[in-house]
């Protein structure tokens, strides 16, 4: 049988020829992704906080060449479980007292936490649901996100729930946040998938906080419901370095940039109050 | 043939010390993991009270109700499709075919994806239906559209594969023999294809009830109603692990139940013949 000549034959020598440097390029620069020269700080961050620490990190960057911020942003629970579990981090920022204190009590925290941000929470509705006020929310047919009651935020909307239901003056009824809860459809594990669900208009409304509207608004059309003041939760953010930070200094450091004016107006710039 | 040495009786063929090599790698692979499982659940203090809680119950229950759904009419549909597909052949039913197939390859959160860009409020068929009043997204039933998305092909093409094993001539004979079409599919073709679509089955079933990623993005994650077992597990794992060890040594005694009867259905079939 011919060797060479052969197209097919050809074709699958080659291709075995050039498969095993393919993997290792292609293994190899996995591997490298991170900065080679410099260090590398990681970051874990509540889902909320993704456009200010973004910016804060390009930031902190800037000031210390050579160093490169690594972010990775979810529900502030499931940061605190993978810590817990072994991963690896510099710095944990949370969205409430609840995880970190956990993450504290797990021995993974270096010193004591700040808080170094504060929050609120809002109603967003999708345009074209019928919810224009807070009380349509416990109307019956409604499809409600919220977050799991173990994510910050969850917690939390559970919280103005009831101090909703509670507040006489708002004429809501004391079964506000039960009929509310009974329209629960969906339990998310970060305030971004809630975000998403109703600007994607799957479901109707959803609680979020102040600071996710301007992401849910640049994904679709959703109307804003504001909470009263006196029903709202003021949330707060705690930032900590990890214990078995491998750059505890520049870890140090960050949680400085943060808590300095450049990092507060970062954060304010994205609708975040002070701590 | 000379006589090898120890060595060159090893290395002579694949299956000597490579094969045994990677036979000890594998299973001190997987089997490694499950013992772990194992141990860390028996430490846990309340392991029992996890096991008979809610959450666990919940989740078992909703799992065994949906998965048993999506596969009757895995099978219902799937029978006869399969059958379809084994006795004939031209490029539509071709296409057909391997689409089918896709979902072995999609991965499943693109497949929760794609199906809430269809069946979702504002999707391609969905907000037709809407206006009809059916929401299918966030609902049980979004969890069964799910595990039939990336189950159903386990079963069609154990089912083809077995369908195609059976002669033609058989049937016929069957046939010749002043048997219906139907009958003969029920008294010859389908005892005949049995054990391969038994296994399918199993397969399927397994598919179905360890499906998360799809699950996940259409039906969402509430407890009761769309809280499967495997989301239940990563929502414990963030919140308490004794439900979250509970939930997995239930699923990991259902798999080995599952292989277990599998390896004894076939077997006996085989047996049989």
């Amino acid at each position: 049988m011919p060797e060479s000549s052969n197209p097919v034959r050809r074709t699958i020598r080659l291709s075995t020829l050039l498969f095993p440097p393919l993997l290792l390029t292609l293994l190899f620069m996995t591997v490298n992704c991170g900065g080679d020269s410099g260090q590398t700080l990681r970051v874990l961050a509540a889902s909320s906080l993704t456009e200010a620490f973004t910016d804060i990190a390009r930031g902190f960057e800037a000031d210390n060449p050579g160093v490169m911020v690594s972010l990775d942003f979810g529900g502030s629970q499931r940061l605190r479980s993978q810590l817990e579990f072994g991963a690896k981090a510099d710095v944990f920022a949370s969205a409430d007292s609840v995880q970190m204190d956990q993450a504290v009590k797990a021995g993974l925290v270096r010193g004591a936490p700040i808080d170094f941000a504060s929050n609120a929470l809002v109603v967003i509705a999708a345009q074209q649901g019928r919810i224009s006020q807070l009380a349509d929310l416990a109307e019956p047919g409604v499809r409600l996100a919220l977050a799991h009651a173990g994510v910050p935020v969850g917690s939390y909307s559970r919280q103005v729930l009831q101090n909703l239901a509670m507040d006489d003056a708002l004429e809501l009824g004391s079964g506000f946040d039960a009929d509310v809860l009974a329209n629960l459809v969906s339990e998310e594990p970060n305030v971004r998938l809630v975000a998403q669900k109703v600007a994607l208009g799957e479901l109707d409304a959803g609680i979020v906080y102040l600071t996710d509207v301007p992401v849910a608004q640049a994904a679709g059309e959703i109307n804003v419901i504001a909470i009263p003041a006196a029903a709202n939760v003021s949330a707060r953010y705690p930032i900590a370095v990890l214990r078995d930070a491998p750059e505890a200094d520049l870890a140090q450091a960050f949680v400085r940039f943060v808590l300095s004016e450049a990092g507060q107006r970062h954060l304010s710039k994205h609708g975040f109050g002070s701590p | 043939m000379a006589k090898l040495s120890t060595m060159g009786r090893l290395t002579a063929h694949p299956a000597g010390i490579l094969g045994g090599g990677g036979a000890l790698l594998f299973a001190l692979f997987i089997g490694l993991p499950v013992v772990a499982l194992l141990v860390r659940a028996a430490q846990q203090s309340d392991f029992l009270d996890a096991v008979t809680g809610d959450v666990a119950l919940t989740a078992l229950r909703l799992s065994l109700f949906t998965s048993i759904v999506s596969m009757a009419v895995v099978v219902a549909l799937g029978t006869p499709f399969a059958y379809l597909l084994a006795r004939n052949d031209n490029p539509w039913l071709r296409v057909v075919d391997h689409l089918v197939e896709l979902p072995l390859v999609l991965p499943p959160v693109v497949a929760g994806v794609a199906m809430l860009m269809a069946f979702g409020r504002n999707g391609l068929i969905g907000s037709g239906l809407e206006d009809l009043g059916i929401t299918i997204p966030f609902t049980t039933a979004a969890v069964v559209f799910a595990q039939i998305f990336v189950a159903s092909p386990f079963f069609i093409r154990a089912a083809k594969l077995g369908f195609q094993s059976v002669p033609r001539e058989y049937e016929d004979l069957a046939q010749t023999l002043g048997v219906s079409p139907w009958g003969t599919f029920f008294r010859v073709t389908l005892p005949l294809a049995g054990p391969a679509m038994f296994t399918g089955l199993g397969l399927a079933w397994a598919r179905a009830l360890s499906e998360f990623g799809a699950t996940m993005m259409f039906a969402g994650n509430l407890t009761g109603k769309t809280q499967t077992m495997p989301l239940a597990i990563m929502t414990a794992m963030e919140t308490s692990l004794d439900n979250a060890l509970a939930l997995s040594v239930m699923l990991l005694a259902g798999s080995v139940l599952m292989l277990a009867a599998l390896g004894l259905l076939t077997r006996r079939r085989w047996q049989g013949q």
